[in-house]
């Protein structure tokens, strides 16, 4: 058995965050490599790294393929070694045909014409390889998710793909396209092509790997080898969770009283796909002065949940009922939704939570602008005044409250975006990802301010995808799984090995 | 706030007022910009441009242009554009003409039924880009087609008029004098010329007085705020320019016939659109509409009802525009409007607001209108051929906007 591929000692790191740290990965010729660790481990990292996405020259380490050293400077050096990399967000243009999309960036052309009669029987000749029943003229937006993925890889194909490595492919199908696909990988083997397959779906894995290797928190847990061993899934959820509670929370004793939020047969329907239903019949209860989590993988639906419920900011065709405080209330609109008592911090805080080239004031009294206006008119002063408040209170660093907010690290931005909240005074805060790219000492700050928000009384949810921030900071967890809760713990009875089971078992 | 105080006594050496200037360039480059396209002019026309009488005339020509400058300022801001102002601007003073000159409607009825059809217009384009989130580019280019059609429509191809003398004050009357003769007499003697409107004068002095107070004002909120960086000699010297430019400009006019009524509506119009941009809640939320879209929505603003609000202004602005071009023609013809848009639109850019929304400034808008205004005056006076404005007035456009953004590149 020889090796292909040959990663060693890659480090890789951002302004503020080692996402890769001395990682080494050895990918033999013929196999099936399943890459597995939770969302943030390193994985994508690690895969923009090999296909040249991330330059030879922005990480440190050495990259051996097919023998020879490689220094890829994009992706067009990788695709010329056969390094073919699938997106979970499929590079496909869905008003193009087949054909075309095949093709895209490689076209069969002489002096730029495109020579048709050849594209044709080329892409028949491909999509008979990958099993894929469908006329090359066809356009791609009229087949289904399933199929498209078929066509991404017979996309790879057409570049002689001799390492292709795929992204969550399956995170989108349904079970049987599912099946088809991992088949296709089997088959795709027996033909000598190489595969790197990052999937969460243990049962998937298992099924078709000939060797595991678990990233956990930027750095090479372990790789298994299915053949010579039995592995258990529960071995390797261990390895994906295993890490010691080093991370520390500031101190709580929170003593939750009555129901402040209770939702209960929440449905939502996917905005613009009509039969894709995205959350399912979900019901939850808040307390004052709790803080509930909301566990999940990423597209597990927990985003599209607090959307949904803050005045029905995503999705169609939304049924389920809401109470705060004993009532039942009506959220039809953001404004609806804020005076009803909540607020929701955004995952995306520039793209959905700041106006970045606004400053630090106009910012934080957004939400709640009449209560620093009289008759429409604002009062500057007032305004300052608000703003000086949340500086000191939240401990925002910044020269004074008039920088733009672009200005802003992370921390500091998202305690801007917590600042407009509370200035908004809601009784049930959901937080979408409230840590998320954000150094160690400004998460504890963020903490701290939970702590303080369910202190004072208000309901805190909050979504994360760090485990050990939830089983940290949460007093229950409810644990999502495609659109649906499949648990809910208290803190007490919760462990990463317990929900990341729930969800890989689902 | 100590480093904030720390900056303010800092000692004021050369190279930090280079390192100052360079770093608002953007602000001073357009009053400089202006400042220095007027004399460049006036040494061209041999001193023509700035002689009282065609001061005058600058205001009259222009006043149309800077009052939409102001509603597509807000448009911009808000993410969006307005490409039918002309049409329909030339659509009102159509219908303006078939209700006064031919229908012998009473002018104080007519001018508001005018003002609320343009609203209305205004509303129905705005309803289709902010509740049907069609770009207002395609709704407004519709927009622009149909009222140059129906204007034709209108007016069966004819220009109408001449229309009532209380119409035409709206745009070429003067304010008169509201000074008693005494004073004004004892002004002629003080200026030695031959002619002054004293209220004129009086009202110019204010108003320059009022801006200063202003400024003042707001540089102690900022020094109380600890956020002030200009230097004590940069507030003083642009005070001073703006106020002199203001009161030369008054007393050109009040030697000649007073305040234009255009004049006194154009500068109420701008201090109202300043002050609800910079002051109040619908004002900021439309800059955070522009700014970020999905933003503002999640924090409770009603983005649609906004968007509707500013078509139905402008559209409103630009029925006004409308009335004042037909007054000032005493005519209304097919043609009025025509590729005014782009001249209004231009003057937004050059005044500093950014096409990505969320950026610019009323006062920007209405310099960067006079900037366009002086230009388009200077070289008609100096009989450059309508060729030449054009492509001039091109690469200034250009020139303002590639400028903007390469500051904006520098400073990161």
């Amino acid at each position: 058995m020889t090796a292909l591929l040959k990663m060693q000692g890659i480090t890789k790191a951002f302004p503020g965050v080692k996402a890769l740290d001395n990682v080494s990965l050895t990918v033999n010729t013929g196999e099936i490599h399943a890459l597995v660790g939770e969302n943030g481990a390193g994985k994508s990292t690690l895969m923009k790294v090999l296909s040249g996405i991330y330059p030879a020259g922005s990480y440190i380490g050495d990259i051996v393929y097919d023998g020879q050293p490689a220094k890829l400077a994009g992706i067009a050096d990788s695709e010329k070694l056969g390094i073919i990399i699938i997106h979970q967000e499929l590079a496909l243009v869905p008003l193009l045909s087949i054909a075309e999309n095949l093709f895209i960036g490689n076209e069969i052309a002489k002096a730029g014409v495109i020579n048709w009669p050849e594209v044709y029987q080329r892409t028949e000749v491909l999509l008979k390889k990958v099993g894929l029943d469908e006329k090359p003229a066809t356009s791609l937006g009229k087949i289904g998710v399933g199929k498209q993925q078929l066509v991404e890889i017979a996309k790879a194909l057409a570049k002689d793909v001799r390492l292709l490595i795929l992204d969550e492919p399956t995170a989108a199908l349904q079970e049987n396209d599912s099946q088809n696909l991992l088949q296709l990988l089997l088959e795709l083997k027996l033909h000598g092509i190489t595969s790197i397959l990052i999937s969460h779906k243990l049962n998937e894995i298992r099924q078709v790997a000939d060797r595991i290797t678990v990233l956990r928190d930027g750095a090479t847990v372990s790789t298994l080898d299915c053949h010579a061993e039995h592995i258990s899934e529960d071995q390797i959820v261990k390895d994906m969770v295993g890490r010691d509670l080093s991370q520390r929370y500031p101190d709580h004793q929170r003593q939750p009283t009555d129901v402040l939020m209770k939702v209960k047969n929440w449905n939502v329907w996917h905005p613009e796909l009509s039969d894709r239903q995205v959350i399912r019949e979900v019901s939850f209860t808040v307390r004052r002065g709790e803080v509930v989590g909301i566990a999940g993988l990423m597209g597990s639906g927990r985003t599209e949940l607090a959307m949904s419920l803050f005045g029905k900011s995503y999705g169609r065709k939304i049924s389920g009922d809401i109470a705060i405080g004993g009532k039942a209330v009506q959220c039809d609109s953001v404004d609806q939704a804020i005076a009803a008592g909540m607020a929701y911090c955004t995952e995306d805080r520039k793209e959905m939570g700041l106006i970045l080239d606004e400053t630090i004031v106009n910012n934080i009294t957004l939400a709640n602008l009449a209560a620093v206006a009289h008759k429409g008119v604002l009062n500057n002063a007032e305004e300052q005044k608000v703003a000086e408040r949340f500086r000191r209170a939240m401990n925002i660093r910044t020269p004074n409250v008039f920088q733009r907010v672009l200005n802003l690290s992370g921390g500091n931005q998202q305690k801007v975006v917590l600042s407009k909240w509370l200035f908004a005074d809601p009784q049930v805060l959901i937080l979408d990802e409230p840590t998320r790219g954000i150094d160690v000492g400004a998460k504890f700050e963020i903490y701290a301010i939970m702590n303080e928000l369910a202190r004072e009384g208000r309901g805190v949810v909050m979504i994360s995808s760090e485990m050990p921030e939830l089983l940290g900071m949460c007093d229950r967890i409810y644990v999502m799984c495609e659109g649906q809760f499949v648990g809910e713990l208290d803190a007490a009875e919760a462990s990463q090995e317990r929900i990341m089971s729930m969800i890989v078992k689902e | 706030m100590s480093q904030a105080d720390q900056e303010n006594v800092h000692p004021v050496t050369p190279v930090y007022l280079g390192r100052y200037l360079l770093s608002h360039l953007r602000e001073y480059g357009l009053l400089f910009a202006l400042i220095a396209i007027m004399l460049f002019f006036q040494v061209m026309t041999d001193g023509t441009l700035l002689k009282s009488v065609n001061i005058t005339n600058l205001f009259l020509q222009n006043s149309y242009i800077i009052i939409m400058a102001l509603g597509m300022l807000i448009v911009i801001v808000a993410g969006h554009i307005d490409l039918s102002v002309g049409s329909v601007m030339g659509f009102i003073g159509a219908f303006s003409a078939v209700l006064i000159v031919q229908w012998e409607l009473p002018v104080a009825l007519a001018i508001p039924l005018c003002l609320a059809l343009g609203a209305l217009i205004g509303a129905a384009q705005g309803y289709w880009v902010a509740y049907w989130q069609i770009p207002s580019f395609i709704v407004t280019l519709a927009g622009m087609l149909i009222f140059r059609g129906a204007s034709l429509w209108l007016l069966e191809g004819q220009s109408v008029g001449p229309f009532p003398k209380e119409f035409q004050a709206l745009s070429t009357g003067f304010i008169p004098d509201f000074m008693s003769p005494g004073f004004r007499d004892g002004l002629l003697a003080l200026f030695e010329v031959r002619r002054i409107n004293a209220g004129a004068l009086v009202v110019g002095v204010a108003s320059a007085l009022v801006v200063v107070w202003l400024n003042l004002r707001k540089r102690q909120q900022n020094v109380r705020y600890g956020i002030e960086e200009e230097p004590t000699g940069f507030f003083v010297a642009r005070n001073m320019i703006v106020a002199g430019a203001l009161l030369f400009v008054v007393f050109k006019l009040a030697t000649f016939r007073g305040l234009p009524n255009v004049l006194v509506t154009m500068a109420v119009l701008t201090v109202i659109y300043a002050f609800i941009t910079e002051r109040t809640t619908i004002g900021r939320r439309i800059y955070a509409v522009g700014g970020n879209e999905k933003a503002a929505k999640l924090s409770g603003i009603k983005t649609e009802r906004l968007t509707f609000l500013a078509f139905t202004n402008m559209g409103m602005l630009a029925a006004l525009a409308g009335l004042i071009f037909a007054a000032r023609l005493n005519t209304a013809t097919p043609k009025a409007g025509f590729a005014v848009e782009l001249d209004v639109i231009a003057a937004v850019f050059i005044g500093g607001a950014s096409m990505a929304g969320g950026v610019g400034q009323i006062i920007g808008a209405v310099v960067g209108a006079f900037i366009m205004g002086v230009m388009n005056n200077g070289m008609s006076i100096m009989g450059i051929g309508i060729d030449y404005q054009q492509i001039i007035k091109g690469l200034v456009l250009l020139a303002a906007v590639v400028f903007d953004v390469y500051n904006k590149r520098k400073r990161g």
